[in-house]
């Protein structure tokens, strides 16, 4: 019975990402736009679409969240996924390079008038160094915990940003699947943060205080 | 200083007060209409001497006036280009590119496909170019992608 409940559960999970991820990339490719656009953009407007589906996986991976799949599993995929993301920040930019090389250029330089380039760009340049970082990893020698900081205050700050980026444009994206995955990637980021750096760490001391107690 | 002329002294002192803002303004309204400035962004894919033509598509309205800096006249006969993003491609498409000259009021319109949405904000591209005047740059956003016109004003100041 317990057995049959945790697999339901884990069916409900697998099923919500793939729909929360699906929905919004599927409903993207009925807009009307895409026909008055070319290839090039259209390839750099679903790189954007898909950069964004794939920040609702990263943090479930970094925890090892994702029911059937173990630790080793998770952070294999993790790695994978941030490559994937790296690859679709170049398509997405690429892509808008080919279609209007001054519009990238304004936006590159922050000189755009739209400001949501900004919030596109500031999360362009968090992935590019997070993806440094992670290259450089071993070098840097850096303390577990000081790595850990690092890499996951890009993180918010690339998501945030990435979601400002999403609401303000428009696009080829229907508006409510849009949301609807906007608020999924800032829960599962923040949900994921929060319990790494709060909830987890007040249990453990809560663990410790207890475990002096009855010494 | 008695009460009497400090009273006096002091109703001068506000009176000079009231009147001095407007006294700084009436220069700035000697001076007249201020000249539209460029937008950021306006000049991005523009392809200089785009074709006077009578249509570029239809449905959908660029309208505007050109005015003389200063007293305001409205310019008769200036070539304005216009181009955009619209359901016949993007703002790079040479069909998507046209010229219309303004009526004795000033006023210019043009009608064209569909603007859609380009670069995350359904927009509109104009340019006065042409040497008479100092060069403008204008980019008007829609507010809503589903209008079916927008609208730029030029307010030009000599070259």
């Amino acid at each position: 019975m317990a057995k049959q409940h945790k697999n339901l559960v884990s069916f409900g999970i697998w099923t919500g990402i793939a729909l929360l991820v699906a929905v919004p990339v599927v409903l993207a490719t009925t807009s009307p736009y895409l026909g008055y656009r070319s290839m090039a953009y259209i390839i750099g407007g679903f790189a954007g679409i898909v950069a964004l589906a794939l920040f609702l996986l990263q943090p479930l991976l970094a925890l090892g969240a994702l029911p059937g799949v173990n630790k080793a599993h998770s952070r294999l995929w993790h790695r994978w996924v941030g490559a994937s993301i790296v690859v679709a920040v170049l398509l997405h930019v690429g892509g808008l390079y080919i279609t209007s090389p001054a519009d990238t250029v304004d936006a590159l330089l922050l000189v755009s008038p739209t400001a949501f380039s900004i919030y596109g760009v500031i999360a362009m340049w968090g992935v590019v160094i997070t993806a440094v970082l992670v290259v450089c990893r071993r070098r840097l020698r850096l303390r577990f915990s000081t790595w850990q900081l690092v890499h996951n205050g890009l993180a918010l700050v690339v998501v945030i940003s990435t979601v400002i980026h999403a609401v303000m444009i428009q696009g080829a994206m229907e508006e409510v699947s849009k949301w609807v995955l906007c608020v999924a990637v800032l829960a599962t980021t923040t949900g994921a943060l929060a319990l790494h750096w709060v909830v987890k760490p007040l249990s453990r001391r809560r663990r410790l205080d207890r475990k002096a107690l009855s010494d | 200083m008695n009460r009497r002329r400090f009273l006096v002294a002091a109703g001068a002192a506000g009176l000079v007060l009231t009147q001095s803002p407007l006294a700084l303004t009436l220069p700035a309204q000697a001076k007249g209409l201020a000249p539209t400035p460029t937008m950021r962004g306006g000049a991005n894919n523009y392809r200089p001497n785009a074709p006077l033509v009578d249509r570029l598509g239809s449905g959908f309205w660029v309208t505007g006036t050109v005015r003389r800096a200063g007293d305001g006249a409205p310019l008769s006969g200036v070539r304005i280009q216009i181009w955009a993003a619209t359901t016949i491609g993007g703002e790079r498409e040479p069909r998507n590119h046209g010229s219309v000259l303004t009526a004795a009021d000033g006023t210019f319109r043009l009608e064209t496909e569909q603007i859609v949405p380009n670069f995350g904000e359904p927009h509109a591209h104009l340019a006065y170019d042409d040497g008479a005047f100092k060069t403008v740059f204008l980019r008007p956003v829609m507010p809503s992608a589903r209008d079916t016109s927008v609208n730029a004003d030029f307010v030009l100041a000599p070259a």
